[in-house]
């Protein structure tokens, strides 16, 4: 196999897993935003229910997740699993899990905004969603900017984690080609990848740190 | 005219009765100072009568609006000075942009801050947010100004400062409520002293009358400054 031809394959793997982090990111974000003001309720059922699913979450490997939300399905409803449907179970799987870990970091930037700031609200006149929205949250983005990136990170080499559900995503495809042609060079290939989709990551984490570096 | 009117207030925290059946009444253009050692609830009263939190029982009356400067100020860190002040009256009272905005600017030439509207909070010394702060308040054209330890967490000098902003408030007929535990603040700005110990009133009345009260406790406390 030529390494253009490895290139090609290896490539093709990418795109897919980039596909896995932007559907991630863009699902799990706001779906953590939702169960970090389940956690925070002050009714005590919904509270106690996302603290038990954030547990869940948390407490069991991805990998598993991704197993139980493909078959799912078919071993509890008996509804047949589609080709199409594995992709989609890698996201849903996926944008779970992530929104888990979300919705703690929220949860703890949006505790760690002094009751100062609420108090000064209220005697402004400010509504409890004004407050939310204009007060509190410019503050919080801030403050879980680190903890989001370090996530992100995580997200990025998790990806690979797909091929449990034999999607050829950049590793899979990796260790496919390597087994096949018995070469290292795949997996450096991936490694430089993953290294440098990282680095874009992090480059733009402290962009946006910068940006926001106008107060403190 | 009364503009505040607080009739046998109690609020305990956990079985403590932090205030025992207050009552006190605000006259217009009055300059109140509410003083006592620490844990005698003058705090606590000023945050039942500011709503941030409720008296347990009894009952508190206003006319029209007040504004508080509080002791760390909080100031909006992600606002610029004059946002911070621009944003209330926008936002929550509804009013024109321009006009806020020349009322802004009016305040923060009052507090000696012209040149810092452009600067975030955290750029500015402790008796600058607080001069802000002041504004921030005014900028909702209060009919009185609460005032919990505006100066406790500004150094000695810095106190000076914040002094003569509410002195030249007090000489435009400012209505204001003010909770202080410095006894040369209270006498140089107040027309009216309450003090309090252990969750009552326990005397009240001019600077003059206070300072030459007969009240052990009234004494005890002012001997302890005198000892500073």
């Amino acid at each position: 196999m030529s390494l253009q031809t490895m290139l090609q394959e290896l490539s093709a793997g990418m795109v897919i897993s980039v596909k896995i982090f932007v559907c991630t990111l863009l699902f799990s974000l706001p779906l953590g935003m939702i169960l970090c003001f389940g956690r925070m309720s002050k009714w005590w059922p919904l509270k106690m229910l996302t603290k038990l699913y954030i547990s869940i979450m948390r407490g069991t490997p991805l990998m598993l997740q991704l197993l139980v939300v493909y078959f799912g399905p078919y071993f509890i409803f008996g509804i047949k699993i589609t080709p199409e449907y594995r992709m989609i179970a890698i996201y849903i799987g996926f944008s779970i899990n992530y929104a888990a870990y979300f919705a703690e970091i929220f949860r703890a930037g949006i505790e760690s905004i002094p009751v100062g700031q609420y108090e000064a609200a209220q005697i402004l006149g400010y509504s409890r969603s004004q407050t939310f929205v204009h007060i509190i949250l410019p503050q919080m983005v801030k403050r879980v900017l680190p903890p989001v990136t370090n996530e992100t990170i995580t997200l990025v080499k998790d990806t690979s984690l797909a091929y449990a559900l034999s999607v050829t995503e950049m590793f899979n495809t990796a260790k496919q080609i390597a087994a096949a042609q018995t070469t290292m060079v795949p997996f450096a290939v991936a490694a430089v990848f993953y290294y440098i989709f990282n680095l874009l990551v992090a480059v733009l984490a402290e962009g946006l740190e910068k940006k926001l570096s106008y107060y403190r | 005219m009364s503009l505040l009117e607080i009739r046998h207030v109690q609020k305990s925290f956990d079985g403590l009765e932090v205030l025992k059946d207050i009552s006190m009444s605000v006259e217009e253009g009055q300059v109140v100072a509410i003083i006592g050692p620490s844990g005698s609830g003058k705090s606590t009263l000023l945050r039942c009568c500011t709503g941030l939190e409720k008296a347990d029982s009894g009952e508190i009356h206003y006319e029209g609006t007040f504004g508080l400067v509080f002791q760390n100020f909080n100031l909006f860190p992600h606002y610029s000075v004059l946002k911070n002040i621009m944003d209330a009256p926008v936002r929550t009272q509804k009013r024109p942009k321009d006009e806020v905005r020349r009322q802004a600017m009016e305040l923060l030439k009052k507090m000696g801050l012209s040149d810092k509207a452009d600067a975030y909070p955290h750029q500015l010394s402790g008796g600058q947010q607080q001069r802000v702060s002041i504004a921030r308040a005014l900028a909702l054209n209060p009919k009185i100004l609460f005032f919990d330890e505006p100066t406790s967490a500004l150094d000695p000098e810095l106190t000076g400062e914040i002094l003569k902003v509410i002195k030249e408030l007090a000489a435009e007929h400012m209505t204001m409520v003010i909770v202080t535990h410095e006894m040369n603040f209270a006498r140089s700005v107040a027309d009216y002293i309450v003090f309090m110990d252990q969750g009552v009133i326990a005397e009240e009345g001019t600077p003059e009358e206070l300072f030459h009260s007969s009240n052990p406790r009234m004494q005890e406390f002012l001997r302890k400054f005198d000892e500073l």
